[in-house]
């Protein structure tokens, strides 16, 4: 099966400073693939390069079509949905606003009612706070929020910004759980930045480690976790 | 000073409060999507006004008229954001003032130029005679009050309860998000402006039954429009309405019984300097609720 996402030579740069040097991958559909890689790697700015949301080069293929060049929303509406860095919450809107925000580009707009009670039985406290101004949700909340909101989209592809900054582990658990059953029961493929090594590589299929802006090591979870110099810089084992 | 008198002064100002508030209204939501105020937004209603005019002057019903430049008001101003503005989007906010100061001009000088100087009567739709009239209200005065109550309902039912309202606010609030959700935020702005001329329109055609036409119409009332949306808080569109509506009422009783009518701009003026020095969010400037 042909890859849904394949990048090759992608480079990104704010401003004069190049981040992206250059990198290839490709995401396999229905898969989790991660991406790894210390602070200042690249690892946020390649989920920005896809959504074009810094000025980006090289070629980025979503079903075959080439995303380098779009506007991000024109990205958004192939079915790309991005759980952002710092969750991307409407703050003054409702929580029921925000999720009907995600289903804004969906043209089926008769079963967007379905969606949001989906969403609300995943995530229960989101239902409780339906009505609540956002801003004034917990982190974890918010998260859930965040990742509901993309969701409400219905998505080919799920990328996902540290989904476990700042929260607590038991949060995190919750939340990582959620994530595997959103891949397994409704098929979203997804691509995870985390820094949390060990977290991303027990739900991840493959996994791409990123150094300084360059793929120094790609494979699948298993292989990463076995690699003696992954285990010694990223599990800290 | 007499009972009556007072409350006459009161109602009238309510009635020109509306029509203050509704051209801060124009402003804020400009502001609210971009950080700019739009100093073009007055002479953009007296040029509509002037549209209105020339229909009728054709024989156009009333009503008619003032459906097509409610229209046509509202393509012209995203036909100005997407062909005058959009390329300045991202520039500094000095590109953006010198743009608006440019466009104020020119649709000054084409309301000159199009229907020359001379000082023009503008019909009311609402005669003298029948229900409207009351004893505090002018027939007119009560009209204008009831249409451009009619426009903010209008206006507040499609930011609350339309997808297209509900993108607007948070194209407003947060374009980056705003665009991860696949909203066309650039389009939204323009829609926006469009929205702020039509509005601005209607209030250009309320006022001018009272102050007649001429292509400085607008001149004064963009003042008080100005000092209106400041007080309410430059970033609450409820707070331009309540804004409006003291700001009309405080200029009629001042000018009335304190400082006479000759000094009555000088109301927006002095509320423009007080609340930018005493209290620069206004009265109900926005407080959001954040937990990080």
């Amino acid at each position: 099966m042909p890859n849904l996402l394949e990048v090759k030579a992608l480079k990104a740069a704010y401003g004069a400073t190049e981040v992206l040097h250059g990198i290839d991958f490709g995401l396999e559909p229905g898969r989790i693939t991660a991406i790894l890689g210390a602070n200042g790697a690249g690892k946020t700015t390649t989920l920005r390069a896809i959504c074009q949301m810094v000025r980006t080069a090289g070629s980025a293929l979503f079903e075959g079509q080439q995303l380098v060049g779009r506007a991000t929303e024109e990205v958004v509406r192939l079915g790309v949905a991005h759980v952002p860095d710092g969750r991307g919450t409407f703050t003054a809107l409702s929580v029921d606003e925000n999720l009907r925000l995600g289903a804004h580009v969906r043209r089926d707009k008769q079963r967007i009612g379905a969606d949001l009670d989906k969403m609300y039985s995943r995530f229960p406290r989101l239902g409780e706070r339906r009505h609540q101004q956002a801003g004034t949700l917990s982190g974890g909340e918010q998260q859930m929020l965040a990742i509901s909101r993309a969701l409400m989209l219905r998505p080919k592809l799920l990328l996902l910004d540290e989904p476990s900054f700042g929260l607590a582990p038991k949060i995190v658990a919750e939340i990582f759980r959620i994530l595997r059953s959103i891949n397994t029961d409704d098929g979203v493929s997804m691509l995870l930045v985390e820094q949390n090594a060990k977290l991303a590589l027990e739900l991840a299929d493959r996994a791409y480690l990123l150094e300084t802006g360059r793929v120094a090591m790609a494979g699948t979870s298993q292989q990463l976790m076995a690699d003696e110099s992954v285990r010694r810089a990223y599990l800290g084992v | 000073m007499n009972v009556e008198g007072v409350i006459h002064q009161i109602f009238s100002g309510l009635a020109n409060g509306c029509i203050y508030g509704s051209i801060a209204l124009a402003l804020v939501m400009i502001y609210q999507a971009t950080h700019h105020l739009n100093f073009a937004q007055g002479e953009m209603a007296t040029f509509s006004t002037f549209i209105a005019w020339a229909l009728i002057q054709k024989g156009m019903p009333y009503w008619m008229a003032f459906a097509l430049t409610f229209g046509l008001s509202f393509l012209a101003g995203l036909a100005i954001q997407r062909l005058i503005l959009r390329p300045v989007e991202r520039a500094p906010v000095l590109t953006n003032v010198c743009v608006f100061i440019g466009l104020l001009l020119i649709f000054n000088a084409f309301s000159g130029w199009f229907f020359d100087h001379t000082v023009k009567a503008f019909p009311s739709p609402f005669a003298q005679e029948g229900i409207l009239k009351t004893p505090f209200f002018s027939a007119h005065e009560f009209g204008s009050f009831l249409v451009m109550l009619a426009v903010l309902s209008a206006l507040y039912a499609f930011f609350r309860f339309t997808p297209i309202g509900l993108a607007m606010r948070a194209a407003a609030q947060n374009p980056d998000s705003a665009r991860l959700v696949g909203i066309r935020v650039s389009w939204m702005l323009a829609f926006g402006w469009g929205l702020a001329a039509a509005i601005g329109a209607v209030a250009g055609m309320m006022v001018a039954p009272i102050v007649f036409l001429d292509p400085n119409m607008m001149a004064g009332i963009l003042l008080y429009g100005f000092a209106a949306a400041l007080l309410g808080g430059v970033d609450n569109p409820w707070g331009a309405v309540i804004g409006g509506l003291i700001v009309g009422v405080l200029e009629n009783l001042l000018g009335a019984y304190v400082i006479g009518t000759e000094l009555k701009l000088t109301v927006a003026l002095v509320l423009i300097v007080g609340t930018l020095t005493l209290m620069p969010s206004g009265l109900f400037g926005k407080h959001v609720v954040t937990r990080v």
